[in-house]
């Protein structure tokens, strides 16, 4: 079977998300969550915001390296915001964004940026406490790597580079197809060789 | 497995057969087979029309047809559900649309086949009857516990065909539950939660055509009790129910065994008879994707269909032969079913010719 890959960039993704450059809103609460480039689209956002001290003052940042290990955490810091935190990984951040969460009343705005991986991960745990989508804003920035969910054995291999790929947990030789799912935050990812077992093409670095 | 509840009646109606490893699946009456196409070219449409009782001793003739299949797909929803239990998946806030789907379908085959099944209500206290699966359940309307499943599941496990649950908010349709055990390669475990344009974003041509538009701008205007349907249709090797992408790499290798000898009686052609309904309380969507699979050979009994056949597969766009996974047997079909094409004219509509 050939498969024509869709380039990254292509228009035609439908299920990919949409994102626009964060702009500053009203708010009792901002939550910016970003990962690795992600950083200067906040710092970008506050710099044509005109009311930039209201929104540090009731600002709780969180953020960690991006999987290139981009580090902007000095940069972020230094903005003076309520709260800031910077955890070594997106699992690690995820357990306190839940537990802010808990506490975030309607009228909060949030914030994401950086890479697809987290955007997708933070959006899914901010909806699951119910909170409109119309209240996130996301701006991609920085790495395409992306967050892949095997469709056969339901593992998630995160940072792909290449397609096809191996997934790292049942080791199938698996094709990035351009669909999204919000719920998981991943791709979806499909045996390449099931119809002729061994015939997989040469992989190509499509996410960097 | 075993299977929790009794199948009673293979008897005269209902066949026993497979859906896997022997595959001894077989339509008794290829007539009654819903051949899909109205002419001899085929493309995306939107093409729905009122869901309303039709010829009698057709697929048409109840809303939710009931044939010899019952049974034997029931054991094999069973089985499907047993090896993957994230095939069945329903939301919290989905419940109310369960049950409004459980009355819809109880409601139906009560009126429709009351030879075989029965609705008692006594008040919110309701007595249920399924002859052919064994099953009998005293329950109270609206309340779980009264229940061994919740209730979308409950009733899906005597349901033919796959369903999803569209909740609708924010302007467009959010498929929070579904159960798919007889689909064309689509996960419900990676879908469950998308909105209509998300879960149709695979699909090539028809969204640059503008057709998931209209049909989206159509079904927000869907009234209760105006159900409506539409057919959609894609080729399988062997009469595979559970063509699901979960298990792709174990019934994808079957595309490379067809030889022309074997054509007809391993190639199917798969049609969606898909049906949506309202729902009263939820407000919800229920969309039926009812599964009907003919062989090649049977289909070309019917001389019409079997002209018409090798046309559309012979001229189809191969974007939709690619998408629909067929692309690498088309040749090959395209061969068999030209034998089964004199070239004559065929006659407008889908019906085959008295």
């Amino acid at each position: 079977m050939k498969i024509d890959l869709t380039p990254v960039d292509a228009p035609s993704i439908r299920t990919r998300p949409v994102y626009a450059p964060l702009e500053p809103r009203l708010a009792s609460l901002h939550l910016i969550v970003a990962d690795g480039e992600g950083a200067d689209a906040v710092v970008d956002m506050l710099a044509k915001a005109d009311n930039r001290a209201e929104i540090l003052a009731a600002a709780h940042v969180m953020y960690t390296p991006g999987p290139n290990g981009t580090d902007l955490t000095a940069k972020l810091e230094a903005l003076g915001a309520a709260q800031f935190y910077r955890a070594p990984t997106i699992p690690a951040m995820l357990p306190r964004l839940a537990r802010v969460l808990l506490d975030a009343h309607m009228g909060t705005q949030f914030y994401l940026a950086g890479t697809e991986g987290l955007i997708g991960q933070a959006e899914r745990d901010i909806m699951n406490t119910g909170f409109p989508h119309v209240a996130i804003q996301k701006e991609h920035r920085g790495s395409t790597l992306r967050r892949v969910q095997c469709v056969h054995c339901k593992g998630i291999t995160e940072n792909v580079a290449t397609d096809p790929f191996k997934c790292s947990h049942c080791g199938l030789n698996l094709f990035v197809r351009d669909h999204y799912s919000r719920r998981l935050a991943a791709f979806q990812g499909v045996n390449i060789d099931a119809e002729d077992p061994g015939q997989v093409p040469e992989s190509v670095v499509r996410f960097k | 497995m075993s299977l929790d509840f009794k199948p009673g009646a293979f008897g005269d109606f209902f066949k026993s057969e497979t859906f896997r490893d022997d595959f001894t699946y077989r339509n008794s009456d290829i007539r009654r087979f819903p051949f899909p196409f109205d002419r001899d070219d085929y493309m995306y449409s939107v093409n729905m029309e009122p869901h309303v009782p039709g010829r009698k001793g057709t697929v048409f003739e109840n809303m939710l047809d009931v044939d010899e299949h019952y049974v034997s797909e029931m054991i094999d929803r069973a089985k499907v559900l047993a090896e993957d239990p994230l095939r069945c998946q329903s939301l919290p806030h989905m419940t109310l649309a369960g049950w409004d789907t459980l009355e819809l379908v109880m409601e139906s085959k009560a009126r429709d086949y009351p030879q075989w099944f029965s609705l008692t209500k006594n008040g919110d206290r309701w007595h249920w009857i399924n002859r052919p699966l064994g099953i009998e359940q005293s329950f109270t309307f609206l309340d779980e516990s009264t229940l061994p499943y919740p209730p979308f599941e409950y009733i899906m496990r005597q349901t033919q065909g796959d369903w999803t649950l569209q909740d609708e908010r924010d302007g467009t349709l959010w498929m929070d539950a579904g159960i798919a055990t007889s689909q064309a390669d689509w996960s419900v475990d990676f879908d469950v939660g998308m909105n209509f344009m998300e879960w149709h974003a695979p699909v090539p041509l028809a969204h640059q055509m503008g057709v998931f538009d209209r049909a989206l701008k159509f079904l927000l205007k869907l009234q209760h009790g105006s159900p409506v349907r539409r057919f959609n249709w894609t080729m399988t090797v062997n009469p595979l129910l559970d063509t699901a992408p979960e298990t792709y790499p174990k019934w994808g290798p079957t595309k490379t065994t067809l030889t022309q000898e074997n054509l007809g009686r391993k190639q199917h052609l798969r049609v969606e008879l898909q049906s949506l309904y309202r729902l009263p309380r939820s407000n919800a969507i229920a969309f039926d994707i009812r599964c009907y699979l003919g062989s090649f050979e049977q289909i070309v009994t019917v001389p019409k269909w079997g002209r018409r056949l090798h046309r559309i597969v012979r001229d189809i766009h191969p974007d939709l032969a690619t998408y629909k996974g067929f692309i690498r047997n088309r040749p090959a079909m395209v061969e068999w079913l030209s034998k089964h094409d004199d070239g004559a004219p065929t006659s407008a509509g889908w019906w085959a010719d008295d």
